[in-house]
């Protein structure tokens, strides 16, 4: 079949793999019809998560039709419409059965290099390095789904594919960071980054009673999608101290709940972005922790940051006297999709969430480099590239 | 414990490429679990752990473990017992025979052959039967055989038998 493989530091190519096959009981074999480019695909591909081996399927926010299932497979059966979480979790272990799905102790089959590198390891996740358990990811034609029952769910009819794709991942990550950071009616809310993750987090806050929500970015046209699908209010950070605005927009206080939506290549207009990215090249820390500062400096006395961007190892210049001084409550965490998305789905069909827009240029499979490309370097307002395996 | 939290940060910075502080913890890491003690609970022959998400009255008794640590059980002892709060179970076994030391420790540990790794693997295996009734299988590879992609096949071979467990 046809995939799309990394074979090195930023670069992709189209390759004939052998088609997946059911090896274990609970799997399912899914004929992928729409899957996504996610900023966390940027990090794999640009060499800053260095367990990719020349030859991975990338790819982990996908959607598409069941052609096989395992004997065990009881919840879904051939010709189902499937969205997948990006995460591969167990079900039964007692993270999933606490709803930290991403946390699964028995998905990951290298435990052992996550282990070393974070303390324990997260589950697996479709395309997501060796570090998470080496699976192959979605961009292909079809693809191996683990523990099926627990990490596929059925489309409603009526729901189009451009927009359920985004259930897979950026809308239960986006929902969790506004749910996980305590988003309260009445809440002033701070999101960094207006990309697919932010812009859900940012609906998500609205939806769960936000007074208001801010999103900051740099991209025009990502802010005015912010504005027009989460009724949110923006700030451009390379026009304005994004500090005094935030304070003067919150009469002084500081937003309450701040999300980071951004990740560890965040860019900055000042001289800090050149510091961190001098340290990053050097490989003296594996991170840019560019907004999760800027969030944590916001935040309001006693309030809440959550972290959604992705971040491999270690940072510098974290500011903790911030963190402990204020009072705030710090989180993070890959998605618990799992926990979301059959409620996430049922928002999308009765229009509470607006996912289409995000899908700015669907194009074949065998054009995912140029989609990357695109995506990478926010070309033709590119937010999210989605190709189709079977186009 | 200091020494596991030092490693443990220096193994991160390993993984994301800090060369030098990788390198000095990897040889910590390699030489830091090389000497044992057999039977006895010093840092260097610990019961290794894991949970599993099943209630006591339901784990199964010593005699119907899991094949994974079952074939074991000549060669390391086993402790079962109860959770705190709703965890589940706590599995664990301890080697009987001397762990390889110093140099051979770690020869043993870069070529597979340190009986601990045979002891997590079987541990994490177990769990996994008991919680889902199967041990996930890693997709076959699409990967291209270059001289660093050895290096990862290198490093999942060990995966499974490493950690922290």
């Amino acid at each position: 079949m046809k995939a799309v493989c990394w074979e090195g530091v930023n670069k992709l190519g189209i390759e004939q793999v052998p088609d997946p096959k059911i090896l274990n009981e609970q799997d399912m074999i899914v004929k992928v019809t729409a899957t996504v480019t996610c900023g966390s695909d940027l990090h794999l591909i640009g060499g800053y998560i260095p367990a990719m081996r020349s030859g991975d399927v990338i790819g982990h926010e996908f959607l598409g039709e069941v052609v096989e299932t395992g004997p065990r497979v009881t919840r879904h059966k051939a010709g189902d419409r499937v969205v997948v979480c990006s995460f591969i979790s167990c079900g039964r272990c007692w993270y999933c059965a606490h709803d930290e799905w991403s946390l699964c102790d028995n998905s990951n089959t290298n435990s052992g290099i996550a282990q070393a590198a974070w303390g324990y390891e997260t589950g697996g996740v479709f395309g997501y390095s060796h570090a998470m358990g080496g699976f192959r990811g979605s961009h292909a034609e079809y693809v191996r789904v683990p523990f099926a029952d627990y990490g596929a769910f059925t489309v409603p009819d009526g729901v189009d594919d451009e927009s359920a794709v985004f259930a897979s991942d950026a809308v239960p990550t986006g929902w969790m960071g506004a749910d996980l950071g305590g988003v309260k009616p009445g809440d002033v809310v701070a999101v960094w980054g207006s990309g697919g993750v932010g812009q859900m987090a940012a609906q998500a806050a609205k939806l769960l009673g936000a007074g208001k929500v801010i999103v900051i970015d740099q991209l025009p046209d990502r802010l005015s999608m912010a504005e027009r699908y989460a009724e949110a209010e923006t700030i451009n950070y390379a026009d304005t101290d994004v500090q005094a605005e935030l304070r003067e927009r919150t009469g002084g206080r500081g937003p309450d709940v701040c999300i980071e939506a951004v990740g560890m290549e965040a860019h900055s207009p000042g001289p800090q972005f050149w510091y961190d990215q001098a340290k990053q090249q050097l490989r003296l820390q594996s991170d840019r922790p560019t907004a999760v500062r800027e969030a944590i400096y916001a935040c309001r006395k006693g309030g809440s940051v959550f972290v959604l961007g992705v971040f491999g190892g270690l940072v510098d210049k974290f500011p903790l006297g911030a963190l402990m001084n204020k009072g705030l409550t710090m989180r993070g965490a890959q998605q618990h999709g799992q926990r979301y998305i059959p409620m996430l789905l049922g928002r999308i069909a009765a229009g509470e969430l607006q996912t289409r827009h995000l899908a700015t240029h669907v194009m074949p499979l065998d054009e995912a480099p140029r989609g990357y490309e695109m995506f990478k370097n926010k070309e033709d307002g590119c937010v999210r590239a989605v190709f189709r395996p079977g186009a | 414990m200091n020494r596991s939290v030092g490693g443990t940060l220096i193994a991160g910075a390993g993984l994301v490429g800090a060369g030098i502080a990788g390198a000095a913890g990897a040889v910590k890491w390699l030489t830091s679990k090389a000497e044992g003690v057999p039977g006895d609970r010093t840092p260097r022959n610990r019961w290794l752990m894991v949970t599993v998400n099943c209630p006591p009255g339901q784990f199964p008794a010593a005699g119907d473990l899991p094949e994974p640590v079952a074939k074991l059980t000549d060669r390391a002892e086993v402790t079962i017992r109860p959770a705190p709060g709703d965890r589940g179970t706590e599995l664990g076994m301890r080697l009987l025979e001397q762990p390889p030391a110093g140099v051979a420790g770690v020869t043993a540990r870069l070529s597979g052959a340190d009986p601990r790794q045979e002891i997590r693997s079987a541990l994490r295996d177990a769990k996994s039967l008991i919680e889902t009734g199967e041990v996930i299988k890693p997709d076959e590879p699409t990967t291209h055989p270059t001289p660093a992609g050895k290096l990862f096949d290198f490093a999942t071979r060990r995966a499974g038998g490493e950690g922290r467990l």
